[in-house]
């Protein structure tokens, strides 16, 4: 079983609602990004999803543009990225990190070398934003022979017929993007996502976290309710980008945000 | 080329103009790289775009607007004198500038908007970079009552202030794009974005043969009325069938518009032109058939401009039109294939070639056109008298006009 497996599953078990974390690798900089998955892991984070930086970042809001911008600014590349992994898996082994982000920095580096590269390091997943499964024949077969698990979204505007298809695909979890919108947008409906996920439940039996648009320990809360755990992304890298200029500041807030909302969500 | 079909999948040989397969492939390239949001409306679009390309209405209200609307069909010119100058094969013009709003753009607008309205959205948005798409979309967006936003690079809008005016004018509300590299692709990320958040009530309208599928299949039908009449008016003034086609390559929609309907006359050489801006070795130039290599760009496999970790990286042309750093999937496969050439010229040499147009012909080309009229002087001149070609004069220089001044020195007020 996979380490991704076994954590989304122990929680389960526990009755523990996961959560997880995205930071932009080399966001602000190279260096901090090693310490911040681990002070994350110590304000309870569970699973950490790990950005690559493009240039391009076709799906995501303002503040994780920017994100990206700033990590390709002292040139970060997927190398950088996969290396950091491998740093941050020398002082935890327990821990999934996923790599999310768009497939052109992937395809260059190439599907096989990614891969060995990639579970070398101690990768566990990836999530490919602009992959959706019909297109990753290739890919995830390539995954498969590393045991790196691809985990793959769904959204509001999934049918039933294609949810069916995507989470028979989709390895650990699925991640529902849970509003038409960009990371970071703020019209999340909660009783909409409680519909759209009693109807992928019936489905499929794959956890389910839910992301885009959980900014606070409250909005945590509430959604955890209707999942098996919350993706917090924005609402962390708004922390970044306020911070700067006094990297010293970073750590703190990240550690209380998440702090709160693990909080938040051991009380479900 | 001399065979003019290509085996499949399962080894099945397929004429060329088949393409792309069900799933949106030209070979590896094109397909459907996008988020997932967006993967039920790709598909609704493709069935919509499905039925209607055989519904009678659809077709016929068209025409009509092809016809009445953008002034269809362009004349193809006998470019006597410029012939005279290089001195070899006749060269023909296909006038494309000569469209309302002077350029090929309008062809796809057209028939997009069109979409929209039978698919019931009253909303579109489009990018743009010189303006021309843009300026082409506020105009059907206003012609068919819809409201439109336009998306456009910060760069790009303090460049081209005059394209941006016009798109108020028409009613139009221009959005700056102040992420990345604020130019074209950027824009083309910012509309994808909007697209994610309002698709219930909005079609995008991308500007050329790139993007998800199903819109280098569609925006390629829309403009294969360049084609289609070429081959007729050819057939008409001259006889038989041209030995090659010439057309700009920016997105590539003017020269797929034009090459597709000779896909399977395997003697009609099809020639596209890229932007070789500086200089190939420079590296600072917009031809990535030429120069760059494979990758995933806004929805669809093709050949792109990157650097050794796949970041897009920054592109340069004088032509804002051809200043983008992707090109149409099927543009990929068929430089793969070999059915296609692909070439490149510098903005010293479009430069040259649009003033030789103005002088010989007293026609002002766009300078995207213009690239292709470099190349196709050049052509003409290494081909003999009896042969003859067709450039796909894709655009009117008009907008060019403070681009050109400010090169010679000269302040318009
Ligand atoms: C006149 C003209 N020609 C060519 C192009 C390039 O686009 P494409 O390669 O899609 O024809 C443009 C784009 O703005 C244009 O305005």
């Amino acid at each position: 079983m996979s380490r991704l497996t076994i954590k989304v599953e122990a929680n389960q078990t526990a009755g523990r609602k996961s959560l997880v974390a995205y930071i932009v690798a080399g966001d602000p900089v190279k260096d901090l990004t090693v310490k911040l998955m681990h002070a994350m892991v110590d304000a309870g984070v569970d699973i950490i999803e790990l950005g690559f930086p493009f240039s391009d970042p076709e799906a995501e809001g303002p503040v994780i543009q920017l994100a990206h911008e700033r990590a390709l600014k002292h040139g970060t590349s997927l190398r950088d990225v996969l290396l950091m992994v491998e740093e941050f898996r020398q002082g935890d082994t327990d821990t999934p990190v996923i790599l999310m982000g768009y497939l052109n920095p992937i395809e260059l580096m190439g599907y096989e070398a990614f891969c060995v590269f990639a579970s070398s390091t101690g990768v566990d997943g990836t999530i490919i934003v602009n992959l959706p499964p019909e297109e990753s024949g290739v890919f995830s077969s390539h995954l498969e022979n590393h045991d790196i698990d691809s985990v793959y979204l769904l959204a509001p505007t999934t049918t039933d017929k294609r949810a069916a298809y995507v989470t028979a695909q989709s390895r650990g979890f699925v991640y529902y993007v849970s509003l038409k919108g960009t990371t970071g947008a703020s019209n999340l409906d909660v009783t909409d996502v409680g519909e759209k996920l009693s109807r992928f439940r019936e489905i499929s039996s794959l956890p389910v976290m839910v992301g885009f648009g959980i900014k606070d320990a409250a909005t945590a809360a509430e959604v955890a309710q209707i999942s098996d755990g919350v993706v917090v992304g924005s609402a962390i890298v708004n922390l970044i980008a306020k911070h700067e200029n006094e990297l010293g500041s970073v750590i703190p807030d990240v550690t209380e945000l998440l702090g709160g909302i693990r909080k938040s969500l051991d009380k479900i | 080329m001399t065979n003019e079909s290509v085996q499949d999948d399962d080894g099945v040989n397929e004429q060329i103009s088949s393409f792309p397969d069900d799933t949106g492939h030209f070979g590896v390239y094109g397909g459907r790289f996008v988020s997932e949001i967006l993967m039920q409306a790709l598909e609704e679009l493709n069935n919509e775009y499905e039925r209607l390309r055989h519904d009678e209405a659809f077709q016929a209200e068209l025409k009509s607007d092809m016809s009445h609307y953008v002034g269809r069909a362009s004349p193809l010119y006998f470019a006597q004198r410029l012939t005279d100058m290089a001195g070899g094969a006749k060269i023909y013009l296909k006038r494309e500038d000569l469209n309302h709003t002077g350029a090929h753009k309008i062809n796809n607008c057209i028939g997009q908007a069109l979409l929209a309205k039978y698919m019931g959205k009253p909303r579109i948005i489009a990018e743009t970079g010189a303006g021309q798409h843009g300026v082409a979309s506020a105009t059907v967006a206003a012609r068919f009552g819809l409201t439109c936003q336009v998306y456009m690079g910060s760069e790009d809008i303090e460049r081209q202030s005059l394209n941006v005016y016009r798109m108020k004018l028409l009613g139009a509300d221009v959005v700056p794009v102040t992420s990345g590299s604020r130019t074209l692709k950027d824009a083309l990320s910012e509309a994808m974005r909007d697209w994610v958040t309002n698709v219930d009530d909005t079609h995008y309208i991308i500007g050329t043969v790139a993007g998800p599928h199903p819109y280098p299949k569609l925006v390629r039908d829309f403009q294969s009325v360049i084609g289609r009449e070429t081959k007729a008016q050819f057939a008409d003034i001259h006889g038989g069938l041209p030995d090659a086609l010439v057309a700009c390559v920016g997105g590539g929609s003017n020269a797929m518009g034009i090459f597709y309907p000779f896909l399977e006359d395997a003697s009609v050489r099809l020639v596209g032109v890229e932007a070789a801006g500086m200089g190939l070795e420079t590296g600072e130039h917009a031809a990535p058939l030429t120069a760059g290599n494979v990758g995933v760009l806004h929805g669809n496999r093709t050949y792109l401009m990157q650097d050794a970790d796949g970041q897009i990286i920054d592109t340069h042309s004088v032509s804002a039109g051809l200043d983008y750093p992707g090109v149409g999937p099927e543009h990929a496969w068929l430089k793969d294939i070999k059915r296609a050439e692909y070439v490149a010229v510098t903005d010293e040499q479009a430069l040259e070639a649009f003033r030789s147009l103005n002088l010989l012909e007293g026609i002002l080309p766009a300078l995207e056109s213009a690239h292709a009229v470099a190349y196709g002087i050049e052509l003409a001149k290494s081909m003999d008298r009896e042969k003859a070609i067709v450039i796909n004069l894709s655009g009117r220089g008009d907008k060019d006009i403070p681009t050109m001044a400010k090169i010679d020195g000269i302040t318009i007020t």
